[in-house]
């Protein structure tokens, strides 16, 4: 179920740059596991919601007021790279 | 007076009486870890000269008669390195993070500041959260304080092994699907992981945004209860975060379980346990009883799905949650690209561990079309099930009682070859992050081995104070354990 | 060759006209030095999380409404994973399992007739950044200013099949979402973009053909120009027995066409999910109840309203009314001139004028109809004649003066001294016997160089009217 084309196409989704040996690896756990995770089908669902969040809050909002103010200093502190005022990075391509 | 052998609850006590000064209390503590943790490797950074002049401060303030209601005024608390102090390291263990510094502070820091405690460094962790041994830590191991040749557990390996081995007297800690209760166990410390939305996650780097919440690590039932009265409440900057709370957990440290109802899952004591585990929690519930609870064993529906369901939710929702680390914005960069997709790839690549790129792909994959409904939806679903079930329980029952891990400490070394039976290990702890509900584990007893083995007791929705009563009742039944250090 | 139908649909994107950014308290202000409109949130600092902006939610419904749209009544936001350096957090927060609004439909006016063009679905969104090239090095340089900034993306069924319907259809997009005051709509500033869904098929089939996506239009006639290309593109290829791919392509304005998007070597899988950090959002009858009393005369209840009211022609109500800034100032100048008439001449002929000479939109306008109110009253009382009030109003459609102190600094009042005014004219006509003799002979041409000359001493301080008058008077 898992094949080579699998972990290409989720090493490329996560943008992983895996070695030949991390990809044999990867083959084998990823097989593994999701093996094991398919004995949810066990399970009857059937008209079951899935449930994204686990209590019942809805409507949580905040009003519409500036708050903020320029921190550009603290937005750039960790910057691996940065130029005027940006974060730098190799020119993309449309 | 070894001030490094109190509580925190004691210690605060002694500040406050003006026994013992702040500047002393983190001066000695400083002292033990510059002795000890070259052993234990419980702290990737130590902020001595800051958590000094924090203690000056506060010192100062306590005897102006500030901090009056805050029992941990003055105390030293260590934090894991997934939560952000301003200007301090917050890695997550890894390769990713190593040289990142937050200009913000998480809430819960800010709440920590406003009690008066004093963050002395930050602690060692499984990377970005993701583990049960502390063995996938970009910088290194920690090792159990009570066998330097065993793992503390993990995620929050370095906070509980911290505790242990008096390095600290209160952590803060965070958990996803066990993350502080197993460790606690590992190291015979006690850890608490409250309902979600109690604690705000604000500053809490994410790992899977729908489980993880932050909790309490501490030597006994009362500094936790106490540590989680300071970090608990709303914040509106996370909205998952609760209004209303109730938050006075200490009023819960009441040695009364008279007339409690307390049910342990049949299917949790079963085969595979370890004997002497099993042992313990037998010992647990007859003693409960002779104090007056009502004990009894059920069926806990559901358990056989709980770890499947946990691996492919937290698995996808770490996924999206990791991408952002990408060498554009903060960490690391790779050093050689010639193109932006070069940066990406191969910054992720060597800036990830194993483990965190496998769960990267697991992600990946079950949230990928043509695979989605089968596995994310299908895990909400069984997640909806595990909630009901739990429900269903505490119709029944005011607490579920049970083993935090199906063994005692691991030993290190060959835990990350076989991550399967790994994530088995998780079986007691992941559903009660996929159903929100809070957890306590307590310390209860040694092995043959002279490992302490942990029990795990499951309150319902915000009945934190019904599980730290339990807690605090069973605690008084047996001796505190200490490892010999 | 066999006859084609161009099947088209759009994607609207327009940005909300609130303070606040959608999930953070940044302000949204256009511009801006890069990342100074930007905190940890919306930059993807970890450990931070959303919280979101209640207006936002408001301005899609009052949108969703105007728009005959169905309202979800609980809907949810989703992640769209994908990775690009305008987006910080790699993901964008997203709604597309439960939009907030679905099922509803605009009516639009072309040369053919009226027509409803389904609109499919409405969600909130939030912006990405901006990627700002280089010019001296090899680099790109990110900007998050804009990232956060809230938008509604409105899909469109494939209803349109012409140029000249997409127009149409965005015009009346905008015109709505500027009278609803949820954004201003400017395509230049990026506050609307559209994306077109492009397909041919042979007249006569049901079949959808293949489409592709055109993206980097930034006017409505790059639009026109771009629909055209690409019609003539796809039907070249069936032609020539050629298969057309799904793509998306940029257009390129100044080269006249478009180019496919390198295909991206990774799938987009966007492996959408439901935002853990934000709980849904539950819309109650209550709440759009309160939306639907409070949403503003809109535009074609105005242009009836104003052809009734002030008795102008439909053709000047929908102009004036045909933007909304335009609306505003005739609706403020004439409560205070009362001279609605008056009011509509100055905006139909000078201001539209100048907007032209200026290469300016409606919504570019910025003068005052205080100050358009003023100089109508300056006319009106006879200060100064209108040859003077339409240069004076070119200084208040650019500068937006006060007229009544601008005509006083510059001496500009008409002088109507009336003996002052007869012995200039005796003047003239004795300096310019041959016209006066024209005049006496038949030739009235010879009345209007008189009158100039007239003017042309008074240093065109005279009213026309009255000097006309005056040398009738002083010629017969």
């Amino acid at each position: 179920m898992i094949s080579d084309e699998t972990i290409k196409y989720v090493a490329a989704l996560a943008k992983l740059d895996l070695s030949e040996e991390e990809a044999v690896r990867a083959k084998i756990d990823l097989s593994q596991i999701i093996e094991y995770v398919n004995r949810m089908n066990e399970l009857d669902t059937t008209g079951i919601e899935p449930m994204s969040h686990v209590f019942a809050y809805e409507n949580v909002f905040r009003e519409d007021v500036v708050t903020n103010r320029s921190e550009r200093d603290v937005i750039l502190s960790n910057a691996p790279e940065s130029k005027d005022g940006g974060f730098k990075v190799p020119k993309t391509v449309e | 007076m070894d001030l490094t052998k109190l509580s925190a609850l004691e210690l605060g006590r002694e500040i406050k009486n003006g026994q013992v000064s702040a500047v002393d209390a983190v001066k000695e503590q400083l002292a033990v870890i510059k002795d000890r943790d070259a052993k234990y490797q419980c702290f990737i950074s130590v902020e001595a000269e800051k958590a000094l002049a924090e203690a000056e401060t506060v010192q100062k303030k306590i005897e102006q008669g500030e901090y009056k209601n805050s029992p941990i005024a003055g105390v030293p608390i260590a934090v894991k390195d997934n939560i952000c102090v301003k200007d301090m390291y917050a890695t997550c263990a890894s390769k990713m993070l190593y040289n990142f510094k937050p200009g913000y502070h998480a809430a819960v820091i800010e709440k920590l500041k406003e009690a008066g405690a004093i963050i002395i460094g930050k602690t060692n962790m499984d990377e970005f959260a993701m583990g049960s041994t502390t063995e996938t830590s970009y910088f290194g191991e920690t090792k159990n304080p009570w066998d330097i040749e065993r793992v503390p557990g993990g995620s929050s390996g370095g906070s509980a092994a911290a505790v242990a081995a008096e390095e600290t007297p209160i952590a803060l800690g965070s958990d996803t699907g066990g993350s502080i209760r197993q460790p606690s166990a590992f190291c015979g410390v006690t850890g608490i992981k409250p309902t979600y939305g109690t604690v705000s996650r604000f500053g809490l780097i994410a790992y899977a945004s729908s489980l993880d919440q932050i909790g309490p690590i501490g030597r006994n039932v009362s500094d936790c209860a106490a540590l989680l009265e300071v970090i608990a409440g709303h914040d509106i900057k996370d909205s998952t975060s609760v209004p209303d709370l109730d938050k006075n957990y200490m009023l819960a440290l009441v040695d009364d379980v008279k007339g409690m109802r307390i049910g342990i899952p049949s299917g949790y004591i079963g085969e595979g346990l370890d004997p002497e585990i099993r042992g313990a929690v037998t010992k647990a519930g007859k003693v409960l009883a002779e104090k007056g609870a009502i004990v009894e064993t059920f069926d806990l529906d559901m358990a056989d799905y709980a770890v499947p369901a946990y691996y492919v939710i937290a698995s996808a929702e770490a996924s999206s949650n990791l991408s952002r680390y990408d060498g554009v914005k903060y960490g690391y960069r790779t050093k050689e690209f010639t193109n932006l997709a070069e940066v990406y790839k191969k910054t992720r690549n060597e800036g990830f561990g194993q483990e965190v790129k496998r769960r990267m792909m697991i992600g990946a994959f079950v949230l990928s079309s043509g695979y989605y409904d089968a596995y994310y939806i299908k895990a909400l679903q069984v997640k909806a099930l595990i909630k009901k079930a739990f429900d269903e329980a505490f119709k029944k029952y005011d607490f579920i009682l049970g083993p935090t891990a199906p063994t005692t400490a691991l030993k290190s070394g060959n835990n990350l070859e076989n991550p399967l039976k790994m994530y088995l290990g998780d079986i007691y702890t992941v559903s009660v992050n996929l159903a929100g509900l809070p957890a306590i584990s307590l310390p209860y007893g040694i092995d043959s081995k002279g490992l302490p083995i942990g029990l795990q007791l499951i309150g319902d929705a915000f009945k934190e104070k019904t599980i730290i009563r339990g807690a605090y009742a069973l605690e008084q039944t047996r001796p505190a354990i200490r490892p010999a250090l | 060759m066999k006859s084609y139908e161009t099947v088209i649909g759009l994607e609207v994107h327009c940005e909300l006209d609130t303070k606040s950014k959608i999930f953070c308290g940044c302000t949204t202000q256009f511009g801006g030095e890069p990342n100074t409109h930007v905190c940890p949130v919306c930059s993807g600092m970890p450990g931070t999380l959303p919280v979101l902006n209640k207006q936002v939610v408001n301005y899609a419904l009052k949108a969703g409404l105007a728009l005959n749209c169905d309202i979800t009544r609980y809907c949810k936001f989703d992640r769209k994973n994908y990775f690009y350096p305008d987006l910080p957090k790699a993901y964008q927060i997203s709604q597309l399992y439960l939009p907030i609004c679905h099922n509803g439909y605009v009516e639009i006016e072309t040369e053919s007739g009226r027509k409803q063009i389904g609109i499919h679905e409405i969600h909130m969104e939030e912006d990405a950044g901006k990627l700002i090239h280089d010019e001296w090095e090899d680099c790109t340089i990110v900007d998050y200013n804009r990232c956060g900034v809230p938008l509604i993306e409105i899909v469109s069924e494939p209803d349109m099949r012409s140029a000249e319907e997409v127009i149409a259809y965005l015009e009346k997009l905008k015109l709505i979402l500027q009278y609803l005051g949820v954004s201003d709509c400017k395509m230049q500033e990026g506050s609307l973009r559209a994306d077109i869904n492009l397909s041919v098929r042979e007249v006569g089939s049901d079949i959808l053909g293949t489409r592709t996506e055109m993206k980097n239009m930034n006017s409505f006639k790059a639009i026109a120009r771009a629909i055209e290309g690409e019609r003539k593109r796809q039907i070249e290829l069936l032609e020539e027995g050629k298969t057309i791919i799904q793509e998306t392509r940029r257009w390129d304005d100044n080269k006249d066409t478009s180019f496919g998007m390198r295909s991206k070597e990774d799938a987009q899988d966007y492996r959408y999910f439901p935002d853990p950090d934000l709980p849904p959002i539950s819309i109650s009858e209550a709440w759009i109840k309160q939306v639907k009393n409070e949403q503003p005369e809109l535009r074609d209840e105005k242009m009836t309203r104003y052809m009734k009211e002030f008795e102008i022609p439909e053709y000047d109500a929908a102009i004036i009314t045909g933007s909304k800034v335009m609306a505003d100032i005739f609706e403020l100048t004439a409560d205070l001139c009362k001279k609605p008439k008056e009011v509509s001449n100055w905006l139909m002929v000078e201001t539209m004028r100048l907007l032209k000479v200026h290469d300016m939109e409606a919504e570019e306008i910025h003068f005052s109809g205080n100050n358009l109110a003023k100089l109508i009253g300056l006319v009106d009382k006879g200060t100064i004649n209108r040859t003077v009030a339409k240069k004076v109003f070119e200084v208040i459609f650019t500068e937006d003066i006060d007229p009544e102190r601008y005509v006083e600094e510059n001496g500009l009042k008409m002088e109507a001294d009336d003996g002052q005014l007869r012995t200039v004219i005796e003047n003239v006509l004795a300096e310019n016997e041959k016209s006066v003799q024209d005049f006496k002979a038949g030739k009235t041409k010879a009345m209007g160089f008189l009158v100039g000359q007239t003017m042309k001493t008074m240093k065109g301080k005279a009213d026309p009217g009255m000097v006309n008058r005056l040398l009738t008077e002083m010629l017969s």
